[in-house]
């Protein structure tokens, strides 16, 4: 909880055009979800299967490309801007770095709940565990570079961009109190297990895991049995 | 307690009064900290003060902010980065509209619904009396705790001037549209933001404008160093820049702005910047450079279709308008239960919370520099709702805090020595009012 927030009084983040897709279902009868991917994808890694499939469920479903230029305090500052913009309460999804900017950014908004889909919170842990599978699309990135993500690790597309990893040593408390749940795989190649159990641990959980899937578990395959988890999971939470 | 007929018990339920920013604020806050809760609203709709189709709203067609966006904005619920620096009041309207909407407020009101009476029943309880505004039957409901959140800039603070004036005399609060200024002669009394406002509608609208005031001000431009001066002073303040040097560097930026403020005719400040509510104006001083509007000082007394200066000077306006600010105002409450002295003025620790009353608590009751003030009220409720939380969860804890805080000395929370008239009761320092809170919304942490 931070009362003096003297950086927002003084030097109000600038805002800049968003690219937002939404499906939204004709009848919703569940909150809005707002998917937040880390800069190295953009939105379409979610309008793909999950947005559509969420809105088949009833959630008016939106996915938020992070701007070109920016660090995690202007990535946070464009999802509460857009979750606020919401006729409801959101439910905050990140993914990777987005996980990243979606813990920053609960510290600001309170979400109606949170899933922290393979989440990048643990810096050197992640650049550790990249370097063996991808030592050069890693290098740059351990000296403050981008990271280059390689097929072995993400479904390749060449709307991958490289990207850098910022750091959240220690997001603040979510404010609102809301639940919270860490998914990843435990076959992920850029998030090591023991940083899902890290993360999850710091929201008072245990991760939710879909082995035999890579870090982006909203493309290939697979899509569909972690985004059902994901919202069996909501269903209860806000029941 | 046991039951009372005809009364209803909502049990653990936590009663609001009001549906402004503050209100609204409290029942959001409240929510989280998992109460049920009532709020009841007098109007039809949310928004207080910044609704203009409430019969009591004090704002008019064309109030902007004074506080930048920003500096005004709940902490939770950013407003539009895309809008303006100074939103326009209707901007305000539906933000609170949306906060309202976003967090599922509205379902939590009862609207047209007026509270008469809240009597404590013992056991920290209270028995809370609604009718509909203009009469009707009453009831009455039981509640665990009241927060008030009834506003205090509604009710007018009229001067008491003698003598018959012979024009057209109203408060501020019925001045609703420049239409009533166009072509008239016009005196506005008083050099509050109210006052400033109005002057300078004038000297867009009337024939001719005095304006009067019963000291000097400082006048703050709107933009400092081409930036919102409440963001410059954030500045100031975050660099922890001693009060001394805050004012001499207040006064500087006036020196530069302005210039002399006895050249427009204005009595020299008799109090330091920030010894009084600051006044954000760009445009008075430019239309007194006009000659739009004339700087005169208080006024004496009405003589029939003159007005009589304390200077002697006689003016003869056909409207005057004063801005003279609001009371506070709690019908509702026996005058004990908030502390109230003779003239009406409540004791409350922070402002907030009742000091033999424990489920009592009033939001919003303050006169904020910057930050303004909607939030200073969502982390005023953010405590109200922790404290009460704690009431019900550790009492032997909630017992120790009310302890230590029923010892912490009366204080302004304000570091400049304001004025001491009364709108100046609830003036703070918000960055050190903040603070304050901070250290109590710890204390109240759960264990
Ligand atoms: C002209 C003007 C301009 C202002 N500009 C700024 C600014 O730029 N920035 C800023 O931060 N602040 C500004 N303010 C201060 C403004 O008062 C606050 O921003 C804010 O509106 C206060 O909100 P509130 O909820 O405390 O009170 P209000 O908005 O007054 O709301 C109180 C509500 O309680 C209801 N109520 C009262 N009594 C009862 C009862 N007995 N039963 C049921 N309901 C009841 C009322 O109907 C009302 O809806 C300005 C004030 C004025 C007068
Ligand atoms: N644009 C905006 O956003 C805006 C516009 C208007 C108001 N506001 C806010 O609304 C609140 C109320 O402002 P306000 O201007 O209506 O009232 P206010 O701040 O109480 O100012 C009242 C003014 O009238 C003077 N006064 C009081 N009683 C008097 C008397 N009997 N005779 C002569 N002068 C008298 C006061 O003088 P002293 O200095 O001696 O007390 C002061 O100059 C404030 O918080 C203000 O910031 C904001």
């Amino acid at each position: 909880m931070t009362l003096l927030r003297y950086e927002d009084w003084t030097s109000p983040v600038r805002p800049v055009r968003r690219e937002v897709l939404s499906v939204v279902p004709d009848d919703a009868t569940e909150p809005p979800v707002l998917f937040v991917p880390g800069p190295a994808f953009g939105a379409w890694v979610f309008a793909e299967h999950w947005l559509g499939h969420a809105a088949g469920r009833g959630f008016p479903a939106h996915a938020l490309t992070a701007r070109a230029e920016g660090g995690l305090r202007e990535y946070a500052h464009d999802v509460v801007q857009v979750a606020a913009a919401l006729p409801r309460q959101a439910v905050l999804v990140g993914h990777g770095v987005g996980a990243t900017i979606v813990a920053r950014a609960l510290g600001r908004y309170p979400a109606r709940a949170a899933v922290l889909v393979s989440p990048v919170l643990d810096r050197w842990a992640t650049l550790r565990h990249a370097l063996t599978v991808n030592p050069a699309g890693t290098v740059p990135a351990v000296f403050g570079g981008r990271l280059r993500l390689n097929g072995r690790q993400v479904t390749a597309d060449e709307r991958v961009r490289p990207a850098r990893l910022p750091s959240l040593k220690n997001p603040d408390k979510p404010v609102g109190d809301p639940p919270v749940l860490v998914v990843g795989s435990p076959d992920d190649k850029v998030v090591p297990r023991a940083s899902l159990d890290r993360t999850a641990a710091r929201y008072g959980g245990a991760p939710l895991l879909f082995p035999g899937m890579g870090h982006d578990l909203m493309t290939g395959d697979g899509w569909a049995e972690p985004i059902d988890a994901v919202l069996d999971w909501l269903g209860k939470e806000l029941l | 307690m046991s039951d009372t007929p005809g009364v209803a018990d909502r049990r653990d339920a936590v009663c609001v009064i009001g549906a402004g920013a503050s209100g609204l604020t409290a029942i959001k806050n409240l929510r989280e900290q998992g109460f049920a809760v009532d709020c009841y609203e007098r109007e039809t709709s949310v928004g207080g003060a910044w609704n203009w189709r409430h019969d009591r709203s004090p704002i008019s067609s064309s109030t902007h902010l004074i506080s930048s966006r920003p500096l005004t904005e709940f902490p939770d619920f950013p407003m539009p980065d895309d809008w303006p620096d100074y939103p326009h009041h209707s901007q305000v309207l539906s933000y609170l509209e949306r906060y309202a909407e976003h967090f599922g407020l509205g379902e939590h009101v009862w609207f047209g619904t007026e509270v008469v009476s809240a009597v404590p029943v013992g056991d920290g309880r209270w028995d809370v009396t609604t009718r509909s505004p203009g009469g009707g039957a009453e009831r009455t409901q039981r509640y665990a705790a009241v927060v008030v959140a009834n506003g205090h800039n509604w009710s007018p603070r009229m001067p008491e001037i003698e003598g018959e004036f012979r024009g057209r005399f109203l408060h501020a609060s019925a001045y609703k549209n420049p239409a009533i200024l166009r072509g008239r002669r016009v005196l506005v009394i008083g050099g509050g933001n109210t006052g400033c406002d109005i002057a300078v509608e004038a000297a867009q609208q009337a024939a001719e404008v005095w304006h009067s005031t019963r000291r000097g001000y400082w006048y703050a431009p709107k933009y400092v160093l081409g930036r919102p001066a409440d963001q410059v002073n954030a500045v100031m303040l975050r660099l922890r820049l001693p009060l001394w040097l805050r004012q001499w560097l207040y006064k500087r930026s006036v020196a530069t702005s302005a210039g002399d403020l006895t050249r427009y005719g204005l009595p020299e400040p008799d109090h330091r910047p920030y010894e009084t509510h600051p006044i954000v104006n760009s445009q008075l001083v430019y239309y007194l450079g006009h000659g739009r509007i004339t700087a005169v000082p208080d006024v004496a007394r009405f003589d029939d279709a003159a007005v009589e200066l304390t200077d002697g000077r006689r003016v003869e306006p056909d409207l005057v308008i004063a801005a003279t600010g609001y009371r506070p105002q709690f019908e509702f409450l026996a005058p004990e239960l908030l502390d109230l002295t003779e003239d009406g003025r409540p004791d409350l620790h922070l402002h907030a919370f009742a000091r033999r009353h424990p489920t009592l608590a009033v939001v919003g009751l303050l006169q904020a520099d910057s930050p303004a003030l909607f939030p200073l009220a969502h982390w005023q409720s953010v405590a109200v709702a922790r404290w009460l939380r704690l009431r019900t969860a550790d009492p032997v804890r909630a017992a120790a805090v009310q302890q230590t805080e029923s010892r912490r000395p009366l204080e302004q929370w304000s570091r400049a020595r304001v004025m001491p008239t009364p709108r100046h009761w609830f003036e703070v320092s918000s960055t050190d009012y903040l603070k304050v809170l901070d250290e109590l919304l710890k204390r109240l942490e759960p264990a």
